[in-house]
């Protein structure tokens, strides 16, 4: 074992992966470059979480094949995972929760790897003894999970009922964010303009990504209705069940039509 | 019935130094689009991957850039890498290559059309015609028409006029502009489709070498097998970024040494 001491890190992405692209699978990439470009961190694992059915957003497909098409595209990669546990509840859960219970997994995985030696399983329990509550970095014995996402999702947080301020504190301030800038956003003057994320900006990683790789789901679509090929843009397991499975028409795109997304309807409900 | 379509054959010539996803997207882009003239059904697709001859800055041996092309195209069932112009003693001109390939389809028709003749030996009246040739490229390289002695006037027109250009560009490139700068382009803006590539990416060769110099990911930028025979075979180093540094391109050379002539002998 090297003398370093290297934080391990696990990236968590969540989002409709409606479909997952190239793109998507690139941010984990340039994630992973970066963050061990520092020096002091080493990822371990990446996390593709799709969002539950529940969301309601337009265009929202079912989630088995949202899953099956994450698996696909991740089978060569030796690193990035696809987990359904977010997929599988009955309601749309926030960010924040899903951060939450990642994390848990996490330190769970890691103590069923460490039972053996008790004498760190004892310096553990006083760390985390310690650290309850705290509302710096969640970093238990040199571990932390990450929230990746591109600037878009950052720039989110400011649309009203989107998101509630104590899940951004959370997300943001308690566990850490990878953000990969796109161009056309300026996410640093973001942060600058938000008295919250200006107080949390050591823990958010900015990733400039200087090749421009944008491949939006929407416009994948919108190809796949049109007959036009997408080939290269997604993974070609992914491509194929795409059409095995006749995804994405002119219907799918009007599901959802007219509903309220999720989140926002959770936030603007009189309690 | 079906109206009848032009064949075409799409001939992209380049460095493909490494191919990358953006280069196999030009073919699926260019696809879809003359389908969608109503014109014209693609029969095929060609890379055909510069000699060593050309002498670029960064161009890794033709035997590398051949087979990391062949790698990646393993999964198409319509483009094919072509060996021809990497093999050749010097450097081609894009117009000698479209000739060779425009000679050896011809010669692949007549021999199957041979096949069905009628009694009187008339081709059957159903078979299609000889498939036509275009040039494939990026908006970049409509731009190169404009640099300095670095085409002869008679093959713009050649690959204007008598084939014909596919062009597909992305980002803030205009290829409208670089038509409309060129008279000889602008005669046969007929004949050159532009095709809009709406995702904005940017992944080029460049950047890919660049990435791999540092050390950095290019998973999902360029298949895994290539990324393989990479590694395997240590291409894209700082020492082979810096292979014919100071080199005058080929064509330059060569076309500055014999002005106004026609070099296709």
């Amino acid at each position: 074992m090297d003398g370093q001491h290297l934080t391990k890190v696990v990236l968590l992405a969540c989002g409709s992966f409606n479909p997952i692209t190239n793109m998507h699978l690139r941010m984990f990439e340039l994630a992973r470059d970066h963050l061990e470009d520092t020096g002091q961190y080493r990822v371990v694992k990446g996390i593709i979480s799709p969002v539950g059915d529940a969301y309601k957003k337009k265009g929202l497909i079912e989630a088995c094949h949202r899953l099956e098409m994450a698996r696909l595209s991740t089978d060569s990669s030796d690193w990035i995972t696809v987990d359904p546990w977010e997929s599988l509840q009955p309601e749309w859960v926030e960010t924040a929760k899903v951060v939450r219970h990642y994390y848990k997994e996490m330190l769970e995985a890691e103590q069923n790897t460490d039972d053996l030696d008790t004498v760190k399983y004892a310096k553990k329990r006083r760390i985390e003894e310690n650290n309850f509550g705290a509302s710096s970095h969640q970093k238990k014995d040199g571990l932390q999970l990450m929230f990746l996402c591109g600037a878009d999702v950052l720039e989110s947080f400011g649309v009203p009922n989107l998101w509630k301020q104590e899940d951004i504190d959370e997300i943001v301030g308690r566990y850490g964010m990878v953000c990969i800038t796109r161009s056309g956003s300026d996410p640093h003057k973001f942060i600058h303009q938000s008295d919250k994320l200006w107080k949390y900006r050591q823990n958010i990683h900015m990733v400039r990504e200087w090749v421009t790789n944008e491949i939006s789901a929407t416009q994948v679509r919108r190809s796949l209705r049109r007959g036009r090929s997408v080939r290269y843009l997604l993974p070609d397991g992914v491509v194929h069940y795409i059409q095995e499975h006749a995804l994405y028409s002119a219907e799918s795109e009007q599901r959802n039509a007219g509903v309220v997304l999720a989140p926002i309807q959770k936030n603007t409900e009189v309690s | 019935m079906a109206t009848c379509r032009i064949p075409l054959v799409l001939l992209a010539c380049g460095s493909f130094n490494p191919i990358t996803n953006q280069h196999m997207r030009l073919f699926e882009l260019a696809r879809d689009h003359m389908h969608s003239t109503g014109q014209y059904q693609v029969v095929g697709g060609i890379v055909s991957p510069v000699s060593d001859g050309y002498g670029k800055q960064g161009l890794v041996l033709a035997q590398h850039r051949i087979a990391m092309a062949k790698l990646a195209l393993q999964s198409s069932d319509w483009v094919t890498v072509d060996e021809w112009e990497s093999q050749q003693a010097d450097w081609t001109e894009t117009v000698v290559t479209m000739r060779y390939h425009c000679g050896r389809i011809l010669k692949e028709y007549e021999q199957s059309t041979g096949e069905h003749k009628d009694s009187s030996g008339n081709p059957s009246p159903l078979s299609s015609p000889c498939p036509q040739l275009k040039l494939l490229c990026g908006a970049d390289f409509l731009d190169t028409f404009q640099v300095p002695d670095l085409w002869l006037d008679d093959h713009v027109e050649e690959v204007a006029g008598h084939f014909g250009l596919i062009c597909v560009s992305r980002g803030g490139l205009h290829p409208e502009q670089a038509v409309a700068a060129s008279d000889t382009l602008s005669r046969h803006s007929h004949n050159i489709f532009l095709v809009r590539e709406w995702v904005r990416n940017e992944t080029s060769a460049t950047e890919v070498r660049r990435a791999l110099r540092r050390g950095l990911s290019v998973k999902y930028l360029i298949p895994d097998s290539v990324i393989e025979y990479i590694h395997q075979h240590n291409l894209y180093t700082e020492d082979s970024e810096r292979r014919n540094k100071g080199t005058v391109l080929r064509p330059l050379a060569k076309q500055a040494t014999q002005p106004g002539k026609s070099l296709d002998d």
